[in-house]
């Protein structure tokens, strides 16, 4: 699991060693894991925007409204399923760059990726 | 908008509802008149037709978990009318999420009533296939994304697509060979021809920060400038809102599923939730009238529900 900690790992470990045997360990460990970010959807926004990440990240979007809404990326040719409540879409940002995109149900919805 | 300019920004919300009934159209002297069904009896032997919209099928969340019983309520109201009417329209949002089994359900529906469907597809009824599960079911015959005209009680039907390859504006949108299309239908015309226009988002801007309306409307609106009588009929935002301007008048259906709060008035447009038990009671008890007082032709809408 350390392993695959990224830049700070190294003081990361030393907070997992002194945080041993409580629960801060998981809760620490998961943010690790999770190096990848996510988007949510609530009343018609995307929340956070703009998403900072690095290039390799992965950014899952998951949809908390009763109405199905989408992610669609013209400059990445990305257009997502449907995602009914609850449900996510995942997208690896492998180059630099900054990318708009917007709900294709509702593309009075806005979003923005920044990818560094 | 041409509506009397006493009439405050509040007053005129106030006059924006919604039900989840049918919408009975009837065409007297080229122009068409509204009323939601149960309000009125039909005026003698005058042209009719029925409008729904908004059905989601498939739709089960908390402000409405049994769509299917309020859209069959709605047709079991139309299957009722003392006169036939000649046709339904459907504007849009057929379905929740463009599902198989949720055209099925519609068609199923929808055929108990014997009536001819003209529909136009919302947003949700496009979403696989590239919008190809709706235009096999309902579209067939149709033009581009599944927008024709016909003829009928002398009157000309136009039902538009507005829904398709959505733009940044946020808004609804025509796109450019649909707008060719219907300068070109509508050329050959004599202006005394009583136009009605079916599509799902509303045609104007209702309100620009849910994307409540089209950002090429304002276009095709004026390739029907020459003409008496336009009627605009839209759905999307799940509440009666009305407006007249010059010879055009704006119709907005309620939908047959759940309500969307009126413009602003909430955080977001998402479906609105009323207390438990009390959705048919808030559905049935709209009542607008809009009418104004300086348009020369005056649409009288008053869908009243008891």
């Amino acid at each position: 699991m350390i392993e695959t900690l990224g830049p700070g790992g190294l003081a990361r470990r030393l907070l997992l060693r002194r945080a041993l045997g409580t629960g801060i360990v998981v809760a620490i460990a998961r943010t690790a894991l999770a190096a990848d970010a996510q988007i949510v959807i609530d009343n018609f926004t995307f929340s956070p925007t703009p998403l900072i990440v690095k290039a390799g990240t992965t950014v899952t979007w998951v949809n908390h409204d009763d109405i199905p809404h989408s992610v669609v990326c013209p400059d990445l040719k990305v257009k997502s399923h449907p995602m009914d409540t609850d449900e996510t879409f995942a997208y690896k940002f492998e180059q630099a760059g900054t990318y708009d995109y917007m709900c294709g149900l509702h593309p009075h919805m806005h979003g923005q990726v920044v990818v560094t | 908008m041409s509506i009397d300019p006493n009439l405050q920004r509040r007053g005129f919300l106030k006059c924006m509802t919604w039900a989840g009934t049918a919408m009975v159209w009837t065409v007297a002297g080229g122009v068409p008149r509204s009323r939601l069904i149960g309000s009125a009896e039909a005026a003698g032997t005058d042209f009719t037709f029925v409008q729904i919209s908004d059905s989601h099928l498939g739709f089960d969340k908390p402000a409405n978990p049994n769509v299917t019983a309020t859209l069959q309520e709605a047709l079991d109201d139309v299957t009722k009318l003392p006169m036939q009417p000649a046709f339904m329209v459907h504007t849009g949002d057929i379905t929740h999420l463009s599902k198989p089994a949720q055209f099925d359900t519609a068609a199923q529906l929808c055929g108990g009533t014997k009536l001819t469907m003209h529909t136009v597809p919302g947003e949700h009824d496009i979403l696989e296939e590239d919008g190809k599960s709706y235009l096999n079911r309902f579209g067939k015959g149709t033009k581009g994304d599944g927008w024709y005209s016909f003829d009928a009680g002398g009157v000309h039907f136009i039902g538009l697509v507005n829904v398709v390859n959505l733009q940044g504006t946020g808004l609804g949108n025509l796109g450019h060979d649909q707008l060719e299309w219907l300068e070109d239908d509508v050329a050959h015309l004599t202006a005394s021809t009583p136009i009605v226009v079916f599509a799902h988002v509303p045609l104007w801007i209702v309100y620009q920060d849910w994307g409540w309306g089209t950002a090429d409307g304002a276009q095709a609106l004026s390739y029907l400038k020459k003409f008496g009588s336009v009627t605009v009929l839209n759905g999307h935002i799940h509440q009666t809102l009305q407006k007249v301007e010059g010879n055009v008048s704006f119709h907005t259906a309620r939908s047959t599923a759940f309500p969307q709060p009126a413009p602003g008035s909430a955080k977001s447009p998402g479906p609105m939730l009323v207390p438990a038990g009390e959705l048919k009671r808030y559905l049935g008890i709209a009542s607008v009238k809009l009418v104004s007082s300086k348009a020369p032709l005056a649409i009288v809408d008053t869908p009243l529900a008891s």
